[in-house]
């Protein structure tokens, strides 16, 4: 399979998800994280991604995914039908991020949740100094073509974790590709992942 | 890898015909028997026999997967799909394709002679189902010594063969490929048949299907009944890219002129009455009929107690399902009820949505993410 390297938050999902887990990758992409998964550790991972392109790229790879909104049609898939459900990078695109994840835990008995984050200092140096929303190197659309229609930041994350009461069993912060401290992630880490349970 | 000799054998090779006994139980109650199937195998079946692939055809298809058709000399319809360096390679692949009991291509149909009475059955034929086809099928496959099918293959009314045979035969599938089809005919899909079933039973020739023994065929109510179907499998776009209102050429007239009158002014008038015209030559008005009839009939999650979740609990295979963002006959919306249905059954099912101009016919042309979604899936399964 391919050799190139994973991103750093799917490599982490990665070294995280139990040998022959069923897994549900929401927004799977060409399925990278799906191969390293099947390849690594024999996971039964399905996918769901939008884009047709992925999609075909994906399936010529022999993995299962399905074309699909998350915003629709994760209404299909029974509860806890995985024991994980993965979101990486695609929160901050849904129309209802908040409903997605009730979705991935009533789905999953675990969920992935991975997103960048907003609050970084870089980007918030650049509206208060620029007045300009952030175009970065984790965020280098414009804010006209971006796809990213929720802005969230981690301290907002935990907010909507603490008011559902929702579980979280673990929580990993990056900067760059290497993991950084705890300690102020909503000022510090350009990317965060989230494992929760209902 | 050592392989099951095949040229040696007479049941393997192009342009076969088998009689099997039979009877065949059709969901009507009917029995049906002897079975005559016509059918061809490409390749070689590999030692354990695990490299089996049946191809199920179209309405108005036949055998005639990969190679010349013997009454018009057109290279195979799958040409694209299926050969030498194709998705579905005979080097590779042991390749089986049936004609469907009801056609007129060799398999039992109408048109067939009636053992009993010496005969054609004409309208006495039974009623058929897309069931029946599929059981006829592993009727053949049993005759071949073929248990299991690595991929059951098909667009359109073969993607309800191909759909169907996991919901007969948990056991004897592992993959299957559902291009451009639908789990069920809608009211819109039945509407158009009946169309083209009223154009061929108006026709003063059809004589209530008995019109075998002069040969004088309902072939203007035919021809009307495939112009009427070959609307819906092109796509608005793509025949105003290829005739807008662009007039036919005549000798007297090479860029063409309204005639006021009632000729084939326009050229996509003149394409529709040779598509009729070419095709009353090579199919049986009354297997148009009973085809048609099998797929109104047909609805999967009908015969599961209404839930299409339920056909699939029993099998393992694994799903493909392609649709075309253009075709308007099985639109995008009715392979999404398989998946849905399929994820409901936690089957393993993939499922993407193809761009073409072509509409619903794009499965048969070129398309080359089709060709690579297909060989990728097929190929993932033994990774």
């Amino acid at each position: 399979m391919s050799s190139t390297p994973l991103r750093p938050d799917l490599a982490l999902i990665a070294r995280t998800v139990a040998s022959g887990a069923r897994v549900l990758d929401v927004g799977c992409g060409d399925g990278a994280l799906m191969a390293a998964l099947r390849d690594a550790k024999q996971v039964d991972a399905r996918g769901l991604e939008i884009d047709a392109g992925n999609v075909a790229a994906a399936v010529s790879r022999g993995l299962s995914v399905v074309q699909g909104d998350a915003d629709i049609d994760l209404a299909w898939y029974p509860d806890q039908s995985f024991d994980y459900a993965i979101l990486s990078q695609t929160l901050q695109t849904t129309l209802r991020p908040d409903r997605v994840v009730e979705e991935l835990l009533r789905i999953g008995r675990q969920a992935f949740v991975s997103f960048p984050n907003f609050a970084h200092w870089r980007g918030r140096l650049s509206l208060m100094w620029g007045g300009r929303m952030p175009v970065t190197r984790l965020l280098p659309d414009t804010w006209y073509d971006t796809l990213n229609i929720h802005h969230v930041t981690v301290d907002d994350f935990r907010a909507l974790v603490k008011d559902r009461g929702w579980v979280i069993d673990g929580q990993w912060f990056l900067k760059g590709d290497r993991e950084t401290t705890h300690a102020n992630a909503n000022l510090f880490a350009e990317h965060a992942v989230f494992l929760l349970r209902r | 890898m050592a392989s099951i000799p095949t040229h040696e054998d007479s049941r393997f090779g192009l342009r076969r015909q088998v009689r099997l006994n039979g009877p065949l139980r059709l969901d009507s109650g009917a029995m049906l028997g002897p079975v005559d199937i016509a059918y061809e195998t490409y390749g070689a079946m590999n030692a354990d026999r695990s490299n089996v692939i049946l191809i199920c055809h179209a309405l108005t298809g036949d055998q005639y997967v990969a190679s010349d058709h013997p009454l018009t000399g057109k290279p195979g319809w799958w040409w694209r799909m299926v050969g030498e360096g194709k998705p579905v390679d005979p080097a590779r692949h042991f390749i089986v394709c049936a004609n469907v009991i009801g056609s007129c291509l060799g398999s039992s149909g109408p048109a067939s002679v009636d053992p009993v009475t010496g005969a054609p059955h004409a309208m006495r034929f039974p009623v058929i189902t897309i069931a029946d086809m599929v059981r006829a099928q592993a009727m053949l496959l049993d005759h071949l010594g073929v248990d299991r099918l690595c991929a059951v293959i098909g667009g359109s009314m073969g993607g309800m063969q191909a759909l169907t045979w996991p919901t007969l035969f948990p056991d004897r599938v592992e993959s299957c490929i559902v291009i451009a089809s639908t789990a069920r005919h809608s009211a819109q899909n039945i509407a158009f048949h009946e169309v083209g079933r009223q154009a061929i039973m108006a026709d003063p020739h059809w004589r209530g299907g008995d019109y075998y023994a002069d040969g004088v065929v309902p072939s203007a109510g035919l021809a009307v009944a495939r112009m009427a179907a070959h609307i819906t499998y092109l796509s608005e776009a793509g025949l105003t890219e290829k005739f807008g209102r662009r007039l036919q050429g005549r000798p007297e007239n090479p860029n063409g002129a309204k005639t006021f009158g009632f000729d084939a002014d326009f050229q996509v008038e003149s394409y529709l009455r040779h598509q009729g015209l070419s095709f009353v030559e090579r199919f049986d008005a009354n297997s148009y009929l009973y085809i048609t009839r099998a797929m109104d009939y047909y609805d999967i999650a009908e015969d599961h107690g209404g839930s299409l979740a339920r056909a699939f609990t029993a099998s393992k295979a694994r799903f493909c399902l392609v649709s075309f963002d253009t075709d308007w006959l099985y639109p995008t919306a009715e392979s999404r009820v398989i998946v849905h249905a399929l994820n409901a059954s936690g089957a393993q099912a993939s499922f993407v949505e193809l761009s073409s101009p072509f509409g619903h016919d794009a499965f048969l042309l070129e398309c080359p993410e089709l060709n690579r979604v297909v060989d990728g899936f097929l190929r993932g399964g033994r990774a």
